[in-house]
């Protein structure tokens, strides 16, 4: 067709379509500027949105609202996937927008490995709802069924006849129709899907390959300070005196201000302080170090991290209180041929993402705006709200991208920093979070102690396993008489351990919180499947059998667990056990497919030494087989990794995969990272003092795995995480008969 | 003093001990170059001095002299560097922010038109850090990166 022809015909269908006379879209362009283009959201009142999530402009491009945080997962490109599998546009005349904080939306909040799962249904409605409304409006100009039309591509087609109109054509016509009913939808079957299940590249990747993406840390503004924070050395300790004064006097200093002192419970609250503003990051860096202040005791002085690993560690030696039970495990001990008993330590982390936090905030006498990295926007807008005590409605949160956030963007007390600072300058505040402040200020990961124990029979056969967990929870950042571990944190790899035995005994046991404890990739999963995992091995070790035959026998027969046959609830990550059971089926797939993968059963004879390790996270399963070879200093390396998951139905097999490979690296991360405290003071500050995974330590391959599965969608972001601990801490078992049960593992191993 | 930065030349009045870094950040506005250790301990930083990678939270502004600095944004004009191209072919970028230093870095072991081996990329990049754990893809892509160049020389 050529360009005349397209025009003649689109005339000719307007006349007979055009119902109101005049109506045009008044879609406002998106702004060429950096950095606005992504912030540009208020749907014009004239325009054709059949959702929240779509928007049509006059001219047929389609906008689509990404409402949850991009932090490397593509949900950027992922929640526009779902809604092209129904929209039927064309990927050239599309543009993402990203979504304010706003309860319009649903839930905002990025974390918890959910993004897909809890909007994959009302995704592919949206797209489905604009959808019929643009062939209801090119099916009345032809005067034909609406349901003999599908939208293909950037056209509707009438598929009897294979006429076909765009939908810039359609757009007048469209705007003017009702919403369809959620029952008038016809959703495609998977049979006939072409966007779901396929490797789009993602949105963003030539904006990330030429340093024009904009980050928290990039917000440039006329007339803006930049503001760096002396935070409390001991969380809640408070300002006795300092020279303010003369740091005020420094060039480029444009102000000084005391920030609103913290006590229990932390919360989302600003850790209190001294900011030093000035004309740019270096400017008010050098003030900052140049601040001479006293600070006054805080009881969290008293923390000090070898005395405390050595406190839960006995706590979690004693009985504890029981949290799931079947049979008798005290029996079973009693009438054990052998008993087998190991402790576990895994210490807190912090999440470090290679973007520090970082907000900028421009506050009037009766509104705040804020540009931030932060994974949970709504959240961000209640607590902006609060500290300025001004009306929700009066704030809007922008969200840039996030150079990372691993749960610590999640908490928006960096947001909450720059709305009180801009708002005590007159004038915006770009609040820069320094490596430092983030290593040493943070919401840190859990740190824990654990007593594993089993007992086997004169058959060799396992009659009993208990579990003792003991660690300081994320509650006591929000309550801090909370020392407990919660049902929320139990639930993760702890409640749910999967092992087909006659008695069954979980546990928890008490530690108070020092420090802020805040939720990290993969929470609660990290240290129990590392305890879980490492004492499968040592058992199957004792016992002198192959660890993933002893492992698959552990789990036992294909079944659902019937968690109220030990009188147990399961919160399942707030998903239904009908929807998403705990099926050993699918655990041990991911086990069998790992370990064939990584030719498990030839490994002696090839002389290759390998981990393995398993575990169910957020809805989905995923098991890791690492490979370590040692030099003849002792340092480890990872010649190569193996990972399956069994994530149900998966919308990008190429961002599943590369979270399958950076989830897995994160894993190993965690397990040669260690945050500790001195005198309440935290230890650690930046990169050569709290190791990360480097390219040395990390596999120079790794093969992913993506088990088919129609099964609903689970979670992707976090479950590839757990189990690279043990599955590590297993391999280096095998090379140097060396057990790892208390983390960080050193890079270079001293072998006899 | 003067700088030449993607061979434009700016003045710069200000503490000759300030980074390059916040110099490019925050003066010129270009934010392609990221912060994230400020202590050379990271890599996100980096730019090219003379084409030497160089970690510009380290560089003072005094240091720099005549040499020529190349920024994310000055590795060419149209995201078009073997490199650039590599990192999407290999579509390497989870969350972005360490990528302009990672490929900073890789463009200066590429752009010696020699062969690489694994060990030269482990060795060459085993300072750049990345969280998202973006490793395995930056090795196939320097990789790549590296043949793709070596093709051009030989043609």
């Amino acid at each position: 067709m050529t360009d005349s022809t397209i025009s003649q015909s689109r005339r000719a269908f307007l006349k007979r379509t055009a119902t109101a006379s005049g109506f045009t879209l008044g879609l406002a362009l998106l702004p060429a500027t950096r950095g606005q283009a992504m912030f540009a959201n208020a749907p014009s009142a004239e325009s054709f949105a059949p959702s929240v999530f779509i928007e049509f402009a006059e001219d047929g491009n389609v906008i689509i609202t990404c409402h949850r945080s991009e932090m490397g997962q593509q949900v950027r490109t992922s929640i526009p996937q779902i809604i092209m599998e129904e929209l039927g546009a064309d990927w050239q005349h599309v543009t993402i927008n990203q979504a304010t904080g706003d309860a319009k939306y649903g839930d905002q909040n990025t974390d918890g490995s959910r993004s897909v799962r809890r909007n994959f249904q009302r995704l592919r409605e949206a797209g489905a709802t604009a959808a019929l409304m643009l062939c209801t409006a090119a099916a009345k100009g032809w005067k034909v069924d609406p349901y003999e039309c599908v939208t293909d591509n950037h056209f509707v087609v009438h598929k009897p006849s294979g006429r076909k109109v765009a939908f810039a054509d359609l757009i007048s016509v469209a705007a003017t129709l009702p919403l369809p009913k959620p029952t008038d939808l016809k959703l495609k079957s998977r049979d006939n899907w072409t966007q779901i299940g396929k490797a789009v590249p993602s949105v963003d990747l030539t904006a990330m390959t030429t340093g024009t993406a904009v980050y928290g840390q990039d917000i440039v503004m006329d007339n803006m300070c930049y503001a760096v924070i002396q935070r409390p050395p001991v969380l809640f300790s408070k300002v006795k005196s300092s020279n303010q004064a003369e740091i005020k006097k420094m060039p480029g200093v444009i102000d000084v201000i005391d920030m609103p002192a913290a006590s229990a419970p932390a919360l989302f609250n600003p850790l209190g302080g001294i900011a030093v503003l000035a004309s740019n990051t270096w400017l008010a860096w050098q003030a900052c170090n140049a601040l001479k202040t006293e600070w006054e005791s805080s009881e969290n002085a008293a923390y000090n991290s070898e005395e405390y690993q050595q406190a839960l560690l006995d706590e979690a030696a004693k009985p504890g209180e029981v949290m799931r039970k079947l049979g008798d495990f005290d029996k079973a001990t009693s009438e054990a041929a052998k008993v087998i008993d190991a402790s576990y330590y895994a210490p807190h982390l912090a999440q470090a993402p290679m973007e520090p936090p970082a907000a900028t905030a421009v506050v009037t006498a009766d509104s705040a705006e804020i540009w931030a990295c932060v994974q949970s926007p709504q959240t961000t807008r209640q607590q902006v709200a609060g500290a300025l005590k001004m009306p929700l409605e009066n704030v809007t949160i922008n969200v840039t991208l996030l150079g990372g956030g691993f749960g610590r963007k999640a908490k928006p007390d960096f947001a909450v920093e720059a709305a009180l600072l801009a708002k005590a300058v007159g004038r915006p505040v770009k609040v820069v979070w320094r490596r430092e402040d983030d290593i040493k200020h943070g919401y840190y990961h859990s740190v824990s102690g654990q007593r594993l124990s089993a007992t086997i029979d004169d058959n060799s056969k396992i009659t009993g396993w208990y579990h003792k967990t003991v660690f300081p929870p994320i509650a006591s950042t929000f309550n801090p008489a909370a020392n407990k571990p919660t049902d929320g944190e139990l639930d993760l790899g702890h409640m749910d351990t999967p092992f087909d035995v006659p008695n069954l005994q979980l546990e928890r046991g008490e530690a108070k919180a020092h420090v802020r404890i805040g939720w990290m990739r993969s929470v609660a999963n990290v240290y129990h499947a590392f305890a879980k995992e490492s004492f499968v091995a040592e058992v199957a070790d004792q016992l002198k059998v192959d660890h993933r035959d002893f492992l698959l026998s552990l789990i036992g027969p294909d079944r659902h667990i019937d968690f109220a046959a030990s009188n147990a609830k399961y919160g399942n990550y707030g998903d239904d056990l009908n929807d998403y059971p705990v099926d050993t089926a699918r655990l041990k797939k991911v086990i069998t497919e790992v370990t064939d993968m990584a030719d498990w059963d030839n490994r002696e004879q090839q002389g290759r030494f390998l981990g393995l390790a398993a575990h169910r996270s957020f809805l989905s399963y995923s098991a890791a087989v690492i490979e370590v070879k040692l030099n003849s200093r002792g340092e480890w390396t990872i010649p190569k990794a193996y990972i399956a998951i069994d994530a149900g139905t998966v919308v990008n097999p190429d961002h599943v995969k590369a979270q399958c490979e950076g989830g897995l690296i994160y894993g190993i991360s965690c397990a040669i990272g260690q945050i500790t405290a001195l005198n309440g003071e935290i230890t650690q500050s930046n990169f050569h003092n709290y190791l990360v995974a480097r390219m040395p330590q990390t596999p120079v391959s790794i093969d992913v795995e993506i088990i088919q599965s129609e099964a609903l969608p689970g979670g992707v972001g976090e479950p590839p995480t757990p189990p690279a601990a043990p599955a590590l801490a297993n391999a280096l078992y095998a090379a140097t008969g060396q057990r790892f049960r208390n983390l960080p593992i050193p890079l270079n191993i001293k072998t006899a | 003093m003067k700088v030449t930065i993607n061979e434009q030349e700016f003045d710069y009045q200000g503490d000759p001990s300030m980074p390059l870094l916040w110099f490019i950040r925050d003066e010129l506005k270009m934010t392609g170059t990221k912060y994230s250790c400020g202590m050379a301990l990271c890599g996100a930083c980096t730019v090219h001095l003379d084409g030497e990678p160089t970690r510009s939270c380290q560089l003072p502004m005094a240091a720099i002299g005549d040499k020529a600095v190349t920024t994310i944004e000055g590795l060419s004009s149209d995201g078009s560097h073997p490199v650039q191209q590599a990192w999407r072919e290999h579509n390497v970028p989870q969350c972005g922010y360490c990528q302009s230093g990672q490929m900073m870095q890789a463009a200066s072991l590429v752009d010696k038109k020699q062969p690489v081996s694994d060990e030269d990329i482990e060795n060459h990049m085993a300072g750049n850090i990345c969280r998202c754990g973006t490793y395995p893809r930056i090795r196939a892509a320097v990789k790549s990166a590296a043949e793709a160049v070596a093709i051009k020389v030989i043609k």
